[in-house]
């Protein structure tokens, strides 16, 4: 992997920064309509090497490191979160798993295309009756000769409608369970036996698509597994981890660009003769948000700089999804206060951040698994 | 095809100027590439594409302008050239800049040279012209379309609003308006590959020029602001009557007419 310099993260944040503020926010309102991202701004993402910032040189990408990636997306966050969510799922949980953990073999038959964007990949974990509670999906992988037999449903996952490349997960020993139990495999949208549910109708998020992915009898050669077999729910957990500091930045993208919208809103909407900016009730509220967004980036970015250090990042990693996400909310928040029935109309783009901002509480890990997972790690330490 | 591009680094659009002690003040302020450079580079960039060969991007300033020629590096151009004046110099103007590129440029064989049509700073838009006399080769300024065939180049010029067809030949100088391109961003491996490319460093030395060589031609005298615009002025009373009072403003308050 090169090594990043600071100037050059400073040229890829300026230039992500000019896309998606001149070439995709003009469609976000196009995106919340049709709900469908306009081709030619996908290809353009492409053609940017977007789709390729988690995956190494070698292998056609950019093989950003973590900071490297953590800026790109804080600036993606700053767009309609659709996009950014239907780009950072392919490059965050969707490729992690084979760039970290796949066999060479692998990496060499599937980066390339997902680095260019020709294929896309997501990741499949959840399950109707295992979110949150992971460790107990019922997914069954089964090992026929040489290749597994997978039969299982997968629900909410992120990209299935336009995926190429699937991250599933299913049970390989139902004794062992979550220790040694549960395996990782690549599987392509083409295999046998993998069918795609239907979209579901979500709050927000328009543009990126969500939907059950069902294996019926799917047949995966063995030498798809992802890792060893049996460590897959250690490798699901390694994959989120960095998820989400991704997701960590993409909200603080999005605060930046709420208090933008919403400062130059108070400077121009006028009531009892004067700019509601000189109000010290809308002042106080720009100066939480901005308080608030700042602590959050500082928490991401440190996060996310212990990774490119080699340190266990289980903690912070959670710590910046879990405060990121609500500073997100409270921004949101504040920022359709400012607007007054001005944020409730779709007409101005707060609206659309304030449903989109419901989400991160949610995914990558509910806020309550974070804090399970803060908690743990401060008990253990001392 | 040999081809060049002369780059500046100017302000942002968006920032605003303020002059303290009888200069611009640059503190804080965001740098970026020239807008009009970079149709100058996108098209040199799209020369290339079409008819092979090398665009080398050039630029006289300081240091700093590294930044900027990585940029252009990072959008396709083959290599930058760095000439470094901070040090030599105090001061310089339009003469300064045209003199130290062409000491650069007379013997690099250049097929075509593009420039931005004006800086936004200064805004003068005479280095390019400067440069193709000193050079003696054809200039064209304004360019919003070019098309270039063997040593024949046909070239559409923007002129106040209209159009004017000009047919020229290699070697030639060009300036560009808004229009003839949409500047591509740098890509993400375009800015990773950029730091492998050749950025060179001159100085005047280099160049075999003495600070008496390239003095500048003028003398900037005071540097201020234009007048904050006021609130407008609406005539009341009868149409004759404004009609002469408005014609009276022009000539005494304006001085228009």
């Amino acid at each position: 992997m090169l090594e990043t310099t600071i100037q050059e993260i400073d040229q890829m944040k300026q230039m992500v920064k000019q896309f998606v503020d001149n070439e995709v926010e003009p469609y976000a309102q196009q995106i919340e309509e049709e709900d469908q991202i306009p081709q030619h701004i996908i290809d353009q993402a492409k053609e940017l090497g977007l789709f390729g910032i988690s995956i190494p040189e070698e292998y056609g990408g950019i093989g950003l490191n973590t900071l490297g990636k953590a800026i790109v997306l804080e600036q993606l966050g700053r767009t309609h979160n659709g996009f950014v969510s239907m780009i950072s799922a392919h490059t965050g949980i969707g490729s992690t798993g084979l760039v970290k953990l796949g066999s060479d073999e692998l990496k060499r038959k599937y980066l390339p295309a997902m680095a260019a964007g020709e294929k896309i990949a997501c990741f499949a974990l959840s399950e109707p009756g295992a979110g949150s509670d992971a460790t107990n999906i019922s997914t069954r992988a089964e090992k026929k000769g040489d290749y597994w037999v997978l039969n299982g449903i997968k629900h909410f996952i992120t990209n299935a409608p336009i995926a190429d490349i699937f991250t599933i997960f299913a049970v390989t020993d139902k004794e062992k369970g979550a220790k040694g139990g549960i395996t990782a495999f690549v599987v392509e949208r083409d295999f046998p036996g993998l069918i795609i549910g239907k979209k579901d109708k979500k709050m927000g998020l328009r543009g990126s698509h969500t939907a059950q992915v069902i294996l019926e009898n799917c047949i995966v050669p063995e030498e798809n597994v992802i890792g060893e077999v049996g460590k897959g729910y250690i490798s699901a957990l390694k994959i989120l981890a960095e998820g989400r500091i991704g997701l960590a930045a993409r909200s603080v993208g999005s605060c930046d660009k709420l208090i933008e919208l919403s400062a130059a809103y108070a400077k121009e909407r006028i009531q009892f003769g004067k700019p509601i900016a000189h109000f010290q009730a809308v002042q106080w509220m720009l100066a939480d948000m901005a308080t608030e967004t700042e602590a959050a980036r500082t928490l991401t970015l440190k996060a996310a700089q212990m990774v490119d250090e080699g340190k266990n990042v289980m903690k912070e990693a959670a710590m910046a999804k879990l405060f990121a996400s609500e500073v997100f909310n409270r921004v949101a928040d504040r920022a359709v206060q400012i607007h007054g029935g001005m944020g409730y109309v779709s007409e101005y783009p707060v609206e659309r951040y304030y449903r989109d901002a419901r989400i991160t509480k949610i995914y990558e890990g509910t806020n309550e698994i974070q804090r399970i997972i803060i908690a743990r790690k401060i008990l253990e330490e001392v | 095809m040999n081809i060049f591009v002369l780059m500046k680094r100017t302000f942002d659009t968006e920032e605003k100027i303020l002059i303290e002690n009888g200069s611009i003040s640059e503190d804080d302020a965001e740098f970026i590439i020239n807008p009009y450079d970079e149709y100058a580079i996108e098209e040199a960039l799209q020369l290339k594409e079409a008819h092979g060969g090398e665009v080398t991007v050039v630029t006289v300033g300081s240091e700093e302008s590294e930044k900027e020629l990585r940029t252009a590096l990072a959008m396709g151009c083959d290599k930058a050239v760095l000439i470094n004046i901070e040090e030599d110099l105090e001061d310089g103007d339009q003469f300064t800049t045209a003199k130290i590129l062409y000491e650069f440029l007379k013997d690099k064989e250049a097929d075509i040279i593009l420039a931005g049509n004006v800086a936004i700073d200064g805004g003068s838009g005479q280095v390019g012209p400067r440069l193709a006399e000193l050079l003696d080769i054809p200039y064209v300024t304004t360019i919003t379309n070019i098309e270039i065939d063997g040593k024949n180049v046909k070239i559409v010029r923007d002129v106040e609003g209209d159009s004017e067809i000009i047919e020229t030949t290699l070697p030639l100088l060009v300036t560009a308006q808004q229009g003839l391109n949409e500047p591509r961003y740098p890509s993400l491996p375009g800015i990773m590959k950029a730091k492998k490319k050749p950025l060179e460093e001159l100085e005047l030395d280099d160049l075999d020029l003495e600070e008496e060589d390239v003095m500048p031609k003028t003398k900037t005298l005071e540097i201020y602001l234009p007048p904050k615009k006021e609130a407008g002025k609406i005539l009341q009373g009868e149409l004759q009557d404004q009609v002469k009072e408005l014609v009276s403003l022009l000539r005494s308050e304006a001085k228009v007419i």
